[in-house]
């Protein structure tokens, strides 16, 4: 996935109003938005935007409203036309695409889910799912066969022939989708697409998007100003104000690289145990033992690092179960081998996990917890105390 | 050379009536064959229409008036009243009356549709045809009739003809103004979406606009029907035969008994159209959230 870039933003500024020259001058002297917007009128909608969408990542723009998140996304299909600077679509120059090209690119290429839904109440919902292909005119049989699929992929079979004001919000999104996926485009921009549904809506949409995603492998454009969103669905997060990108990072290093106070403050109110990750907070474990030793030799390792417990793992480094300090001189006394005294009620997580979804585990476990990979391989533990003083 | 501050100068004004005046005159000398087809065609539409309502059974048209008006409003009751009231009109013997005014008013209406709904789309689309069309619209609204009405005379002699273009010129606007309204306020998110999707403009107009302004557009159609029931007495004091005639000769004879009962069906016709198409535009919201 590293430098397979997509979409490549050069420089983009947007302006709204009438004398732009005099706008852009103040502005390069380094004035802000309102002073510009006073003094000459114009409205600073982008200013000097950079940046690379990788190919199958999914890149979340944040920022309040105004910050010109929802101009710059209608940049990337040509709804709204740049002042100045470039945007390429693989090599294509985006601005310079004439109407046939133009048209096909949205066809083909791009396409787009809105925050409030953009269905077209007057048809139902194959005929909104099956619009894209309806322009580029498929033939009728197949665009219906193609829109069905997106229906079920969305979890809407049997809502085929309903009218759109008979569904939920949330329904309807997913009608927003599949008819953005119809088209099999390489790019989905998402403009808030989750702003408008309530909370629990928003958390199943998101799963299913995560879902799609990883099933379709398309490159998503995320637009919300919702910053634990972001930082959950986003593999780059942009954060962006009046029109400038502050900060482009992973959503972990923006936790511990904030580029400013602005930064700072807007991921205040994110939640960390949504963005970090077992991987994040687990440590080596100091005594490792195998189940042959000898117990004599798992007493001296544990006495020689000052513990209680040593994790047990077989040749292949695959998790067994942990043996007390109690138990390997219970072990030693009555002289039998280590493996019938190892406790293998021990909690297990895959590094991936989120904080989050382990904070319960990890504050009702007697031992800390064990971080494996698919293979079942030891890759560290997890104290209670980590968890909780990470959060 | 007596004070010019308080009178305004003999010298400065000028009189651009006459000239007017015979070019009006010149024109329809000059190009008379033109205005004769136009009228021919006019003609022969209007009492298309009209020998099409002839035709029809009187109990028939009463009949359909009272399913129509079932339908639309999803009320028996107001179905059974539309009969109830055509069938006034009827009996007051003004059934012929009413279908000849029926016919221009139809003429009329089918006229301002075919002009309207393009120029409202074009206003809709274009700022500079809007910027064109709209002064034209105020003048043809605020215009008193009387005023088009002696040219339309003029060119096509009194009859059904400078009725009906009379009754065009004036309600037309509303179909032209509520087109153009209805096209430019559907939603920006689905216009956005139609053409995010590829759509050219022509498929985003008909596909999505249109569509989405269909109540508003047919706000504009009741709009306009109402105009033209209102010309009615207007268009009799150049000819044309209908209640508006039987009203004027009323008047003329100062028999108040008897104008008041080609009023009241007008009326009757008034109530009707507009209950009609209101259910139109309420038809066309239910699809609309």
């Amino acid at each position: 996935m590293k430098n397979d870039v997509i979409i490549k933003v050069e420089n983009a500024t947007k302006l709204y109003g009438i004398n732009k020259p005099e706008a852009i001058k103040l502005a390069k002297e380094g004035a802000d938005k309102e002073t510009i917007q006073k003094k000459t009128g114009v409205t600073i909608a982008l200013w000097d935007v950079s940046f690379e969408v990788q190919r199958g990542e999914i890149f979340v723009i944040i920022g309040l409203s105004g910050s010109g998140k929802s101009t710059l996304v209608r940049c990337f299909n040509k709804l709204n036309k740049l002042t100045s600077g470039k945007i390429f679509y693989e090599d294509r120059d985006v601005e310079k695409l004439n109407k046939k090209e133009l048209l096909d690119f949205r066809r083909e290429k791009i396409s787009m889910v809105f925050q409030n839904f953009g269905l077209m109440s007057h048809r139902t919902v194959i005929d909104n799912v099956a619009y894209g292909l309806e322009v580029k005119s498929v033939p009728k049989e197949e665009r219906y066969d193609r829109a069905r699929e997106m229906i079920s992929m969305v979890g809407l079979e049997g809502w085929e022939d309903q009218p759109i004001e008979s569904l939920s919000g949330g329904m309807k999104q997913r009608v927003g989708l599949a008819r953005a996926l119809a088209n099999d485009p390489e790019v989905l921009l998402m403009d808030e697409p989750f702003s408008a549904l309530d909370p629990l809506v928003k958390r199943d949409m998101q799963f299913e998007l995560l879902s799609i995603q990883e099933k379709l492998q398309k490159t998503v454009i995320f637009i919300t100003h919702d910053i634990n969103e972001a930082f959950k669905l986003g593999t780059t997060v942009a954060i962006m104000k009046d029109g400038k990108l502050i900060q482009l990072d992973t959503p972990q290093n923006m936790f511990m690289h904030p580029a400013d106070e602005y930064v700072s403050k807007f991921i205040d109110s994110a939640d960390r145990g949504k963005v970090f990750t077992a991987k994040h907070v687990m440590v080596t474990p100091r005594c490792i033992v195998r189940p042959k030793d000898a117990p004599e030799q798992a007493i001296r390792e544990m006495r020689s690092y000052d513990v209680s417990t040593a994790y047990a793992v077989d040749a292949r480094m695959s998790f067994l179960g942990v043996i007390t300090i109690d138990d390997a001189l219970l072990a030693r006394k009555e002289n039998l081998p280590l493996d019938s005294f190892i406790k293998k009620e021990v909690c297990t997580t895959p590094p991936e996990t989120l904080l989050s979804d382990i904070l319960q585990t990890a504050a009702d476990s007697k031992y800390p917890i064990a971080v494996v990979d698919e293979k079942n391989r030891l890759q560290g533990i997890i104290s209670r105390s980590a968890v909780l003083s990470s959060l | 050379m007596d004070n010019y501050l308080l009178q305004f100068p003999e010298a400065w004004q000028f009189d651009v009536g006459d000239s007017i005046d015979i070019w009006i005159k010149t024109v329809s000398q000059d190009h008379r064959e033109v205005f004769t087809a136009i009228k021919t065609a006019v003609i022969t539409s209007v009492k298309g229409i009209y020998s099409l309502l002839e035709m029809t059974p009187w109990w028939l048209l009463i009949f359909i008036v009272m399913i129509l008006g079932w339908r639309m409003s999803g009320k028996k009751r107001v179905g059974a009243l539309f009969g109830a009231m055509l069938f006034f009109v009827g009996s007051s013997g003004l059934w012929v009356h009413m279908l000849q005014t029926l016919s221009i008013v139809i003429a009329a209406v089918i006229l301002s549709v075919i002009l309207g709904f393009p120029l409202g789309i074009l206003i809709a689309m274009s700022k500079r045809a809007e910027s064109i069309i709209r002064p034209i619209l105020d003048l043809m609204q605020t215009m008193p009739t009387f005023v088009y009405l002696v040219p339309a005379v003029i060119l096509f002699s009194i009859g059904m003809t400078p009725a009906l273009m009379a009754t065009t010129i004036y309600a037309v606007v509303p179909m032209i103004r509520l087109t153009s309204h209805g096209i430019n306020h559907v939603d920006t998110e689905v216009v956005e979406a139609a053409k995010a999707f590829g759509s050219t403009t022509l498929q985003a107009l008909i596909k999505v606009q249109i569509p989405q302004a269909k109540s508003t557009i047919m706000a504009g159609l009741n709009q306009t029907i109402m105009m033209a029931m209102s010309m009615v007495v207007t268009c009799a004091l150049i000819g044309a035969n209908g209640l508006g005639m039987e009203i004027l000769i009323a008047t003329n004879r100062t028999e108040m008994g008897k104008a008041l009962m080609p009023g009241i069906a007008i009326v009757i016709i008034a109530i009707i159209l507009d209950r009609l198409t209101q259910g139109l535009i309420k038809k066309s919201e239910a699809t609309k959230t």
